[in-house]
């Protein structure tokens, strides 16, 4: 059952072939024997769960059935979740249990999902590799040596090694996509502005954008329809009717043996270029020939102010979390010193104590490029690059109807690797930045594996709202390949 | 560009985060290698180029000047660190 995909999880639930409460044993189960050895989970609430679990089962046997009525999921530890622990990987929030849910968590109770707990991450969603965690890495399922990615590493590890189906993350420079990458699972983040911030703990508020991770694309168009959609409450939220993206999923093709035919895959030169490892290229070259195969082709493409989109965040984000993370005072919630003379020394001790070291630097930075005289030379050249970066999107687009690449220029890295050079750290997402600049979708599944059994991830990026479209690319191509069934030792 | 101990001072400061001396070297030294990458950006001309703030270029949403939340001042301060009669407490900033 640990295998199982939400629709077959669906069909055994509705059939009473098992219980939303055994289904969350099992699960509950797994996690209390294995994460200790992942750490993907800072909070697990066993009696929460089952009681959602008990709900779901009542739920089932009155006929009152949603998609994922008793389906077990986990959140991201950024998503607030009433009456249960939201750290959001910080010391700052270790007492921290939100009196209101977000909208996400939310909509997924509304659809009967029942939360086993909260993923581990990188502080306030700032890493890439899950080490910037209060509580302690997250280790990757392939290799527990290996990181798992960032900033929703916890989320990713728990749905690679199997302790839960299906989880969600936030995506605010590849946070989604790069982790799904590092552990073999299929992460998607929508458009900007498709599903809800509120209640979703801000890093940089123009780029954070909440995602889905899930074993196939299948199981990832299950949980985006469930959190998609407008909400009042969010500034930004767009005002769309809200999708079912599965539907895109069950159309049949023409021609099955090439289902592709007709799509036209965008390569950009500048995401094969130097810098990307051997064993990483050759991966997704193979995928490549394989989606040629399924009937699509592949053209060449130009995103030449893609080199651009790190420096060009590491502006943005910055400054925006240096707004949004004011809030952490020590007044109101969260961690206060113990001790303090004035109200500034309060401030200033409480945040000195409750953030860790690239939290700060990212303050810092943001606090700088903001201050007077400097904004002009770097937020707003940042913004006008962001600008030029869209627009590169956009004229490729005109020539293809997705975007692929590799989502990470190598595989998983060792713990503790490159954590003493924030930069290298940084170069990273050098494939996933852009696609946040200009706000666009992005999906990564799984394309095969690299040196030393590692996986790799290929990445697709849709043009604004064409979430389905990606969804049913990689479904297809799922279809045709069994790297997304392939499990970790562990989860055998 | 490069960042002197007393601009990371500054910065620190402005931020509202204790630093001490030895945290601040190692923070130069971090963000001046930050800020290199960052510098990249200035070899760009941008004259004619409009900044962008939001992927959509959407406008602010306004709605009707009407209550919409109700009373929850409890549930939120049970959450803070010291509250007294429904007030958060602080140091006194005002003899």
């Amino acid at each position: 059952m640990i295998h199982a995909s939400l629709t077959e999880l669906r069909a055994a639930l509705d059939a009473g072939k098992l219980s939303s409460v055994e289904l969350a044993t099992l699960f509950l189960d797994r996690i209390d024997r294995l994460d200790s050895g992942l750490n993907a989970f800072i909070t697990v609430n066993r009696d929460q769960a089952l009681a959602a679990a008990r709900t779901a089962d009542a739920d089932i046997a009155a006929g009152r059935v949603g998609r994922l009525t008793g389906i077990p999921i986990a959140h991201k530890d950024v998503f607030c979740t009433e009456g249960m622990l939201t750290t959001c990987g910080s010391k700052m929030l270790s007492n921290f249990v939100s009196p209101y849910d977000a909208h996400v968590v939310s909509l997924l109770k509304q659809a009967g999902a029942v939360t086993l707990g909260k993923t581990n991450m990188d502080e306030f969603a700032m890493g890439s590799s899950n080490e910037n965690s209060h509580y302690g890495p997250t280790r990757n399922p392939w290799n527990t040596g290996r990181v798992p990615g960032g900033s929703s590493g916890g989320s990713a590890a728990a749905v690679a090694a199997r302790l839960v189906p299906a989880a969600t993350g936030t995506d605010t420079g590849g946070s989604v996509r790069q982790p799904a990458a590092l552990t073999g699972v299929t992460g998607i983040k929508p458009t900007y502005g498709v599903a809800s911030r509120y209640g979703m703990i801000a890093y940089a508020s123009s780029f954070d954008q909440a995602g889905v991770f899930g074993a196939s694309s299948e199981d990832c168009a299950l949980m985006l329809s469930a959190i998609a959609g407008f909400d009042p409450r969010d500034s930004t939220s767009l005002e769309r009717p809200a999708e079912d993206y599965t539907q895109a999923l069950r159309t049949t093709a023409a021609d099955p043996a090439r289902p592709l035919t007709g799509l036209r895959i965008g390569l950009p030169e500048e995401f094969f270029g130097d810098g990307l490892a051997e064993d990483v290229r050759a991966a997704i070259e193979a995928a490549l020939v394989t989606y040629r195969e399924l009937g699509a082709t592949t053209v060449p493409v130009k995103l030449p102010n893609a080199r651009l989109a790190i420096p060009a965040y590491y502006v943005l984000a910055p400054a925006e979390a240096s707004s949004n993370l004011s809030r952490f005072d020590g007044v109101r919630y969260g961690h206060r010193a113990a001790d303090y003379g004035d109200l500034d020394d309060m401030y200033r001790k409480s945040r000195a104590e409750g953030f860790g070291a690239e939290v700060k630097r990212r303050i810092l930075v943001g606090t700088y490029v903001l201050s007077h005289g400097y904004y002009d030379a770097y937020y707003l050249q940042a913004q006008k690059l962001r600008r030029l970066i869209a627009e590169d999107f956009r004229a490729a687009f005109a020539q293809c109807d997705v975007i692929a690449g590799p989502t990470s220029p190598t595989t998983a890295w060792a713990i503790g690797a490159k954590t003493d050079d924030p930069v290298q750290m940084y170069l990273m997402d050098i494939y996933t930045i852009a696609v946040n600049l200009a706000g666009l979708p992005g999906l990564s599944h799984p394309a095969g594996f690299g040196a030393d059994a590692l996986p790799v991830g290929l990445q697709l990026i849709g043009n604004y709202f064409d979430e389905s479209r990606l969804l049913a690319t990689a479904h297809r191509f799922q279809q045709a390949t069994d790297w997304h069934q392939r499990r970790p030792a562990l989860a055998a | 560009m490069s960042l002197t101990i007393e601009d990371v001072h500054k910065i620190a400061g402005l931020a509202r985060i204790a630093l001490s001396g030895d945290d601040a070297e190692a923070t130069r030294d971090k963000l001046n290698n930050i800020f290199g990458l960052i510098e990249q950006m200035q070899a760009v001309d941008t004259r004619d180029v409009e900044p962008m703030s939001h992927p959509q270029d959407v406008s602010q949403r306004l709605r009707e000047d009407l209550v919409s939340e109700s009373d929850q001042r409890e549930a939120f301060q049970k959450i803070a660190p010291q509250t007294e009669a429904g007030l958060y407490l602080v140091p006194r900033v005002i003899e």
